[in-house]
Order: structure tokens, then sequence, then C-alpha cells
């Protein structure tokens, strides 16, 4: 090594370039540079005129006496989300998980993950039943790989990724295939009984 | 109406759903013009985000024009073109009352740690999002503002997210001139960063990704230098190199859960969902920067913990900030930006999917096929 390096050194990293140089080659270089004029800083001032609310507490939207709340809070909030009401056993998985955990609580989540997957099995099986179901082919836009140069974006590109992307296809496909092989075993059991 | 619902993960489709109707006094409908894709949205898709509920829509990034007000809304009208921010807040409690928008401690009965967000899960207060023809907007005298003529619909539509957060993470990096800075993450919202970060005053602007087509996007755009970080078998030592084994003054993740990691990272977050995502770009920005430098996190992380490598970060001497990005606090300048032609948001936009095949806007975003940086969503009846 010619020299020490400037980490075990006294002295700053020189600059490459200096800001004048930067101002006539980056538009707009330096524009915020005050750091002081930063308006948008999320200091902790009290803003009293800026928000275009008229009122210190809301209104409270109707119905949030039944719906989930984290217990982190004192109340279900003035106004909430009413997209997706809780229903069914993922719905009781989730109405136990906020009722008894905090958000502290690994068992918080990991209840409201456990819900999702319950409720997306059940989803798929009931889109069957009323004749709507789940298609893999137009739901995950696979068709794209056709039309959008699956093969090109991925290969030769030194993608990272590229590694675990062949777990995807498994995961999202497996249940289709197993549903459809559990469905010709039954199928064939019950025509060898007749 | 016709909106994206979610099927479970990696399976999205359109169905009819009813228009949204007035919940509280203050809240308006908005008939959605045009909507887009975030890289968060993909923590929803790939089922990584606690309470994601079969049929949400997806969808905190639209404009659109105001179809129906509530009784006590005084500053939109029917007819108005509006923007709005992906946050929803009240405007009076605690934190909004100090401007962090994001914080909104009013909007969000599910929890207590974040704010309430369009279309991003129960989690997140559920909503559902502008993914959709229609959309309920609560608090419409606080969050919405109507687009300035001179305004693109695009440029716009760029602003209620993307663009803010970018430029939020540089602003959380508290560059000070001349400093160098690290941005992990040349997505949307990473070149955004690097580009804000020029805005700031910055001497050196590095950004690191894997995907080409982006670092040549980083390059063009944000006026940085890249590296590819499959290029080196070590990217801190990279990095240390860089700087003449310092490291950078600031660093800005702007990468969040969706970073692939490796075998371990993967699976214990991208499928078995056991961490808030995989915190390998957090832990190069945090072993990149020299000690008592800034990390900047923007990128979205899940509730649930990650693998970070705080002891680093301790002894070290780091300063770590993150928050969502309170947008309506970035607009006024942000707006001055883009009208001096500092920033040109929709630059970034590379694809506008109609909304009826949002399946295959969300798996070539997902799967980085086709050169995708941003993609858009039209609803039909837009």
């Amino acid at each position: 090594m010619d020299r020490t390096p400037h980490a075990y050194t006294p002295h700053d990293v020189a600059r490459r370039e200096t800001s004048e140089q930067l101002r006539a080659r980056i538009p707009g270089w330096g524009a915020d540079l005050d750091r002081a004029d930063r308006p948008q800083f999320p200091e902790l001032s009290l803003r009293e005129d800026l928000t275009g609310a008229r009122w210190e507490f809301p209104e409270r939207q109707p119905g949030g006496e039944s719906r989930e709340r984290s217990i982190e809070h004192a109340f279900v909030t003035p106004v909430f989300g009413t997209a997706q009401p809780r229903r069914g056993l993922s719905g009781a998985i989730r109405k136990h998980a906020y009722a008894k955990y905090s958000e502290a609580r690994a068992a918080h989540w990991l209840m409201l993950i456990a819900a999702d997957r319950v409720e997306a099995t059940g989803a798929h099986l009931m889109s069957i039943v009323r004749l709507h179901p789940d298609n893999p082919i137009t739901e995950t836009g696979i068709t794209s790989e056709l039309t959008r140069s699956g093969l090109s974006s991925r290969f030769g590109r030194k993608r990272s990724d590229t590694n675990h992307q062949w777990m995807d296809p498994v995961l999202v496909a497996g249940p289709f295939v197993a549903a459809a092989v559990v469905g010709a075993k039954a199928l064939a059991r019950a025509r060898r009984t007749d | 109406m016709r909106a994206m619902v979610y099927r479970g993960p990696y399976k999205v489709r359109v169905e009819n759903k009813e228009i949204p109707r007035i919940e509280h006094p203050n809240d308006a409908v908005v008939r959605v013009t045009m909507g887009a894709i975030c890289g968060s949205d993909l923590h929803l898709y790939h089922g990584m985000m606690p309470d994601t509920r079969i049929g949400h829509t997806f969808g905190h990034e639209f404009i659109g024009v105001v179809h129906e007000v509530g009784s006590s809304v005084q500053n939109l009208a029917v007819g108005d073109r509006v923007m709005v921010p992906f946050n929803i807040f009240c405007g009076s409690c605690w934190y909004c009352a100090r401007g962090l928008y994001s914080n909104c401690h009013n909007v969000n009965a599910n929890a207590t740690a974040v704010g309430a967000i369009y279309g991003y899960s129960h989690t997140c207060g559920g909503y559902d999002g502008g993914q959709s023809e229609f959309v309920r907007v609560p608090f419409a005298d606080v969050g919405p503002t109507i687009i300035p003529d001179w305004m693109s619909d695009e440029d716009a539509v760029m602003l209620t997210d993307a663009c803010p957060t970018g430029y939020f993470g540089a602003q959380l990096g508290d560059i000070a001139e001349g400093d160098s800075v690290v941005v992990f993450g040349a997505g949307p919202v990473g070149l955004f960063a690097a580009k804000s970060a020029w805005l700031m005053g910055a001497g050196r602007v590095v950004v690191i990704d894997h995907l080409e087509y982006r670092l040549e996007k980083a390059r063009e755009f944000a006026h940085a230098e890249t590296f590819n970080f499959t290029d080196y078998p070590d990217i801190v030592v990279e990095m240390k190199k860089q700087t003449d084994h310092l490291g950078f003054d600031v660093a800005i993740d702007a990468v969040g859960a969706e970073a692939d990691g490796n075998l371990l990272m993967h699976v214990t977050s991208a499928k078995l969902k056991l961490q808030g995502g995989s915190p390998i770009a957090l832990n190069w920005a945090i072993d990149s920067v020299r000690k008592g430098a800034t990390v900047s996190v923007v990128g979205a992380y899940g509730p649930i913990f990650s693998a970070v490598k705080f002891g680093d970060a301790l002894n070290k001497g780091l300063t770590i900030r993150g928050n969502q990005c309170p947008v309506k606090r970035q607009w006024p300048r942000l707006f001055e930006h883009v009208r001096n032609g500092h920033l040109k948001p929709s630059e970034l936009v590379t694809h506008r999917f109609p909304l009826e095949h949002i399946a295959e806007g969300y798996h070539v975003f997902s799967a980085k096929l086709d050169g995708i940086i941003k993609p858009l969503v039209i609803p039909s009846a837009a």
C-alpha cells in the first residue's frame, strides 16, 4: 500500500468534486443545502394551523363497537376502515390475536399470519363451491412470462433473486397440483367402488 | 365498480364491488383516474404483511376526481381533480399536530405502531385502496390536495408516495454539504432518494442494486455512481475501499423487506414469514457507513422482528432514522422542485397497465421483467 488510508489518519477523505463543479453538473444541486430550511423535516414542533382540521378530536364514525382493535389503543379510533370485516375461522383467530396479544408480542403477528393462510385456503375452496374458481393462470399473471421477456429478463443478467425464484412456482402451483391429485385419486376410488 | 382484489399470496383478480359510501361526515369518495403499484404492494402480494384479508383492494398511490363528499367537507367539491397522499390522517391528534401525518393515532384501530395507509392490509387500518374505480378517502379536508393545473397526472400520481418517500429518505439522512451518500436499492424510491441527495448538497452519491437496467437509470436519472453487488464478493468491503476505508457519511435503505438475501434470510422472511422481511440491505447499510454516521430507512419492513445487526449499529454509534413518509408535509417543496425542473417524477414511469390486466402488472413488477421500474394502473372508467 502506497499510503495510509484516511480512516487511519486525522484527515478527511478528499472530495472528488467541489460544490461549484457539482452545481454545474447536477441540475438543482444544493437547492436544499440549508439544513435549517428543510421545513418538511419532522421536528416535534406543534403546527396548529397547517392541517386543515377544524376539530380537536374528530367526530366518531358509527359502527366501531364490534370492531377489532389493538389493545395498545385506548379505544377504537374515531375513524377506521370497514373493508373485509372478520368472519369464519380466520375471523375467530384474528379476534383472539387482537383481544389477547399486544403488538409487542410475536404471538399477535404469527396468529394473524396463520389466519391469513386459513382464510386463503378457505377462499380457494369456496371459490369452487360458488362456481367462480380461482384461476392460477390469470390470477398469477404468469402468461406475462411469455409476453414480457420472462427468460431474457432473468438469465445472463447477474440477478441475485433468480437463486430463489424457483421456489415461487412450487409454492403457488403446489396447492393446485395437490388438489388435482387428491381429486383424481378420489374420482378413481369412486369409480372402483362402482 | 371494478376493483383489484387479493386472492392469496401471488394471486389477484379484478371483481365487481360496491362503490364505497360516505361513512363519516368528513369522507369523500374519489373516482380514481390513475393509480400505481408500489414496491411495498409486493409485500402484500407475497403474503408478508400480517392481516391481509382475502378480497382486500390494494393501492395507496392514486389520483382522481371527487365523486361525492360528506356533510362536513369544506375544502373539496365534487368534480375537483385531486391527488391523495398514501397516508390517511386526521390532522388533529398529537402526531398530526406536529406534522407527523404518517403516525396519525386516530385512523388505525388495528395498530398503534403504524398509521393508516390506503389498501395496505388491516394492520394498516383496513381501508380498501385505489387500484379500483372508486375509493373512500377519509378526512377529505386534511389529506387530499387539488392538483395544480400545470402538473401532469403522471407527475401527480408519483407525488403521492414514491417521490416524496425518496426525498424524505434523503432528508432523514440529514445530509450536509459534501457528504458521501450510498443508496441501497435502485427502485423508484431509491432513485428519488439519490436524486434528492444532490438537492441537499451531497458530494458523492452511490447507488447499489443487482438489476443492471435500474443501475443504468440511476446513472442517467440520478447522476449517481453505481455498483452491482453481484460483481463483488462482498459489497461492504468494496464500499470501504471506495471511501478510503472510512465508510460513507450517510446510507439510505430504499429496499426494505423485499430484499432477497441468502437462502436462510429468504426462506425465513419471504417464505415462512418469520421475519418482517430480509434485512440484508439494512445490514449492508449499517456496515457500509463510517462510525457516527446516519442510516436512513425508508424501505418498508413488516411488523414482525427482523435479524438486524443492531450490535454493529450500537458499536459504530450510528443514528438510525426511519418512518413512513408524511407525504403532505413534503409537497410544498416538492411542487417547487417539479415546477422549476429539478425533479420530473414521471420520468421513472415505465409501464401502464389497464386495471383489468393488473395480475399481469403484479407479476411483471414482482419478477422484475421487461425493464420495469414503475408501473401505473389505469381504471377502465378513467
